[in-house]
């Protein structure tokens, strides 16, 4: 770090300006980044490459040591089993970001996916309105962690470990603790995947389900929010730096509130994409949902001390967990190591971002 | 004011009128009074616990005085929230900095009051400018002498002390329409971006933006104030100019050391009618 070869007096000459944080009043005190530097600082600027690299070396790793890895029925389906820890990281995402965290995502969904089905097989609403009523409803769930969070100034953490059981227990006393098969319900609420819900995409001439497109849109349209919107540069701020958002006008109770809000409404459109996943609306699936969201978001690249990440960084994230599960199992190895797998990748991703946070002039 | 007086007192730009403030039993202002004139540079002192950043606060919407009035250009106003203050013209450069870390130079220059793409983009896409406000930034940072930060998307966590610093000074220099605050900025600084800093308050100044100065810096503070406002448990004790007090004789009355005679009325004196 302070060798002595590096020093420059001259601040013109190309690492200088390539590092572009070299102010004229301390130039003298300023050295030229190592090696390790400027990777710290090209990840610190783009918090989805650690993850994009990983995933590219994985695919590369996983291709040699089975032949159907890179299948286009393989990677379908791969696919297909991020779709729901996909979607509904989209709205952990958000959350993290804000610096918060939510533990009752698995809890809201199945809850959702529990009232439309129910409204739909015993009440004969009709689908879209089910629908309606669904997306509504976890968007309420979510406005009241958020108002929980903001006027009871309660730690995020604790809040959704509370609305968790709460949410949890009233969904097996709404479903009996019954799943509800696909076929009593209107044919809307599960045609997100299967047969009839999936569209042969050309190019790779296999069929993708309609909840994993949507989930792909979704992932676009928020990345759109964070980057370009004010609404998304404040989530950022307030999960930087509240006090500073604060006294720059920004409402961060308001921004907080609107986070859990639209969350919810995100888990609602996960809860809508699970019923079709597994053809019926269980009241005891998805609790492994809180972790899987929270990994996802972690080996994506996105601080847990909120204020850093990209939401693209989730999608990579959800993708490598779901393609080491499937490489692993289709490499032979045994189903533990898995879960082995994964439980490293998270440390090392908190490290790494533990390390570039790390980074300064 | 007085009878002997010729020369009318200007209305002051922002005015504090019996502000109070108590947090429990400790009492912050107590029926504190400030004025501050077109064209001027206000030096704040005080001891550690006199009230200075409280009464700063109250003038940035940070605090809420439980009673007193604030006065803008003499008429009263209420500012609850930092939004009001800001609103009002006024902008405040506080110790913390109040930038967001993580955040690249140009978001935090915009910072709650972004700029939106014209046309349909802007209003039904709400997609911001953000080209435009870089490019606002780098015209800001360049009028302060900054340009050799080149990189307006990069975050403020990858400059030194003294470019954040420049960040905040040019936050409020683009925004402060009618006063800028600044609470020791120039704390955290070396010599030479101390003398940049205290270069730039005197150039908002010559913009014709009258300015607070809040400091400990004693050099600082009479180097660039046309007058200095003495506060003290809470209160005012004394306004004085670099010409009329000497350092040691400042640093006396802020200490208790020396009482001072000045009434409130020749306090509140624009620095031309202070005694010399």
């Amino acid at each position: 770090m302070s060798n002595p070869e590096d020093y420059r007096r001259e601040p013109a000459s190309a690492e200088a300006s390539a590092a572009a944080v070299v102010g004229e009043i301390s130039e003298h005190d300023r050295q030229d980044p190592t090696a390790v530097q400027r990777i710290q600082r090209v990840l610190h600027r783009y918090p989805a490459l650690g993850p994009l690299v990983f995933l590219v070396v994985m695919l590369a790793a996983f291709s040699v040591m089975s032949d159907r890895f890179l299948q286009p029925f393989n990677m379908s389906l791969i696919i297909q089993q991020v779709t729901v820890v996909g979607t509904l990281a989209i709205g952990q995402t958000i959350i993290i970001l804000t610096a918060g965290i939510d533990l009752s995502v698995g809890a809201i969904t199945v809850f959702v996916s529990v009232i439309m089905a129910k409204l739909s097989a015993d009440y004969g609403v009709p689908g879209i309105a089910a629908l309606l009523v669904g997306f509504s409803f976890g968007t309420a769930c979510g406005l009241l962690n958020g108002l929980l969070i903001t006027r009871l100034r309660l730690p995020p953490f604790i809040v959704t470990l509370g609305t968790l059981s709460v949410f949890f227990a009233l969904n097996l006393y709404v479903s009996a603790s019954t799943t509800i098969r696909g076929s009593d319900m209107d044919p809307l609420l599960t045609t997100t995947a299967g047969k009839q819900g999936s569209i042969l995409v050309p190019i790779i001439d296999t069929p993708i389900p309609l909840a994993s497109l949507g989930m792909i849109a979704m992932y676009v349209i928020m990345s759109y929010i964070l980057r370009y919107t004010a609404w998304g540069r404040h989530i950022y701020a307030t999960g930087d730096d509240p006090e500073a958002s604060r006294l720059t006008g920004i409402k961060i109770d308001r921004v907080l509130v609107s986070v859990y809000a639209v969350a919810g409404f995100i888990y609602a459109i996960g809860a809508w994409f699970l019923m079709g996943r597994i053809g019926a609306a269980s009241p005891q699936s998805g609790l492994g949902y809180n972790l899987d969201t929270i990994t996802a978001v972690v080996i994506g690249g996105t601080s847990l001390f909120g204020g850093r990440g990209v939401v693209v960084g989730t999608l990579l994230g959800a993708i490598i967990v779901g393609m080491a599960r499937n490489g692993l199992s289709l490499a032979g190895f045994d189903p533990l190591w898995q879960d082995f797998t994964i439980g490293v990748l998270v440390i090392v991703a908190v490290t790494v971002d533990q390390w570039i946070r790390r980074v300064s002039a | 004011m007085t009878a002997d007086m010729t020369e009318a007192i200007p209305t002051p730009v922002l005015q504090a009128v019996g502000l109070s403030k108590a947090y429990g039993r400790v009492v912050a202002l107590d029926d504190a009074d400030l004025e501050l004139y077109p064209g001027e540079v206000l030096g704040v002192i005080g001891d550690n616990g006199a009230g200075k950043s409280t009464l700063i606060k109250c003038f940035s919407g940070a605090v809420i005085p439980d009673s007193g009035e604030i006065r803008i250009d003499g008429e009263a106003v209420h500012l609850r929230t930092p939004s009001d203050s800001m609103a009002a013209g006024i902008e405040t450069v506080y110790q913390t900095l109040a930038v967001c870390p993580a955040l690249d130079i140009g978001t935090n220059l915009f910072l709650g009051r972004e700029r939106r793409k014209p046309g349909i983009l802007g209003s039904v896409f709400r997609m911001l400018d953000l080209g435009g406000m870089r490019e606002a930034a780098r015209k800001e940072m360049s009028d302060l002498g900054l340009l050799t930060i080149q990189d307006m998307s990069q975050a403020v966590e990858t400059l030194s002390g003294g470019q954040r610093q420049g960040v905040a000074v040019a936050r409020a220099a683009a925004f402060g329409q009618r006063v800028i605050i600044m609470d020791e900025p120039t704390a955290a600084l070396g010599v030479k971006e101390s003398g940049r800093v205290l270069q730039l308050i005197r150039d908002v100044r010559d913009r014709g933006i009258p300015v607070i100065l809040i400091s400990h810096n004693m050099p600082h503070v009479f180097e660039v104030s046309d007058r200095i406002h003495i506060h003290r448990l809470g209160k005012r004790v004394a306004v004085v100019t670099p010409k009329s007090h000497s350092m040691s004789e400042a640093v006396a009355i802020m200490t208790g050391a020396v009482q001072s005679d000045m009434t409130d009325e020749e306090m509140a004196r624009p620095a031309a009618q202070l005694a010399a």
